[in-house]
């Protein structure tokens, strides 16, 4: 068992940039809502099957929740347990609110000592002093990551585009969607059409199933695609990719992530 | 209630007066059925006109707990799903002759006069009349009868429910 022990750790380690590797989400308890007062609570969450609250919380210091007329508003009884946080949402006007977990600019950076490999994680300019500059292998990410979800009081209103990272958009609204129905969206890269790019959409529930049923498009050379929901659920989407459009010169590549949630009612 | 029905009784009135002998109506009957549960609330139900695009869309009735304290009788109202996503969204307050209490199970005609809102200078096309209830604690149903407007001659449209509603009925009388 001693012997087996450096042998885990040393694979643990290899797990690739992310921690990464665990799907992340936001869980609403609800996207469509009618009344004057309404009041959602909210999950997030790490793990290795979406929606399944198995590996780590997410911590809530990058969140981000804006009210239809693009007011911040403050997330209330936020909460941090071992295996997920939670908040609530008060929605007060009509429309719709988008509530984000958003990373613009931390610095990921991997590279070897002998064999050991090393990573670290932080801000830009505490790059010079954690990073042993020409380490072997080094590669040094900046992280521009959005985790999100989107809920309606009243009729949807249209979203402010996003002008950093990767972000969804398009012709069908995402607190608009039924089964059976044709979602058309477009997948934006700091605001412009993210061509060629998978989008990976898995629906909750896998537990209750043998296979995890992904559904994979690839946006087209104007970012669009299309999704037809084959039935109602709450859907996990998410897409990826790597540039070199980093802003800060500590870093040499930037990688950008997308998680959306979006709930699927019936007919 | 009592407002539903002063408006409608106005409208029917309106109608005898002012409209040509003609002039169509339409008559709805709702049949809800008697659930034996343990706890049973009358469902919220919504009746509406709708073209077969969805760019016409007209509120013949909605029941619902509109006399609760602080209006929290909305807060369900996103349940009648389909309904909330054609036309209730979309309003800031019900007309006050579509908003109605909710009912007991049995039988419910909503009389629709040629007057009304839903029908008033309803564009010539195909249409359909839809109907759906949903219970607290309970589940959602929703029926469809097909309309064509105007009326030609008398036509009648029925469904029958399964497990929120029970016989639906749609009569046009030219």
């Amino acid at each position: 068992m001693k012997r087996l022990i450096p042998a885990l750790i040393a694979a643990a380690l290899l797990v690739p940039a992310t921690s990464l590797a665990h799907d992340r989400w936001l869980e609403p308890s609800a996207t469509v809502l009618s009344g004057d007062d309404a009041y959602i609570t909210v999950s997030a969450g790490a793990g290795n099957d979406k929606f399944y609250y198995n590996h780590n919380r997410i911590a809530l210091n990058n969140l981000v929740v804006t009210s239809p007329t693009g007011k911040s508003v403050q997330p209330e009884n936020e909460f941090e347990g071992r295996l997920r946080s939670v908040f609530d949402v008060k929605l007060t006007e009509d429309g719709t609110y988008r509530i984000a977990l958003v990373t613009d600019g931390g610095i990921f950076a991997r590279w070897k000592e002998g064999e050991a490999n090393k990573r670290w994680f932080g801000k830009a300019e505490d790059v010079e002093k954690n990073v042993p500059k020409g380490a072997k292998d080094l590669v040094v990410s900046e992280r521009v990551d959005r985790i999100e979800t989107f809920a309606t009081k009243g009729n949807p209103t249209d979203l402010e585009p996003v002008k950093k990272g990767l972000a969804l958009s398009g012709d069908t609204h995402p607190n608009d969607l039924y089964a059976g129905e044709t979602a058309q969206f477009v997948l934006t890269l700091d605001g412009e059409p993210a061509k060629n790019l998978e989008v990976e959409i898995v629906r909750d529930g896998s537990r209750y199933r043998d296979a995890v049923e992904e559904i994979t498009v690839k946006t087209d050379d104007k970012g669009r695609f299309e999704v037809k929901w084959p039935e109602a659920g709450l859907y996990w989407l998410h897409a990826d990719t790597k540039d070199s459009k980093t802003s800060t010169p500590a870093a040499s590549q930037r990688s950008v992530s997308y998680v959306a949630t979006l709930e699927v009612l019936p007919q | 209630m009592k407002t539903s029905i002063k408006t409608t009784l106005a409208c029917a009135l309106a109608g005898v007066y002012t409209v040509p002998l003609h002039a169509a109506s339409l008559a709805v009957e709702i049949e809800l059925p008697r659930i034996e549960v343990a706890e049973y609330h009358r469902p919220y139900v919504a009746v509406w006109l709708q073209s077969a695009d969805r760019q016409t869309v007209r509120d013949i009735a909605v029941w619902y707990d509109y006399k609760m304290p602080k209006e929290e009788g909305k807060k369900w109202l996103k349940d009648l799903r389909q309904w909330w996503r054609v036309s209730g969204r979309g309003q800031d307050e019900l007309a006050d002759g579509v908003t109605g209490a909710t009912q007991a199970a049995g039988k419910h005609t909503i009389q629709v006069a040629a007057t009304h809102p839903a029908l008033a200078d309803l564009p010539a096309g195909q249409y359909e009349v839809i109907v759906e209830a949903s219970r607290e604690k309970g589940g959602r149903e929703v029926l469809r009868l097909p309309l064509a407007w105007p009326a030609q001659q008398a036509a009648t449209a029925e469904a029958q429910g399964e497990s929120e509603l029970g016989h639906v009925k749609a009569t046009l009388t030219p």
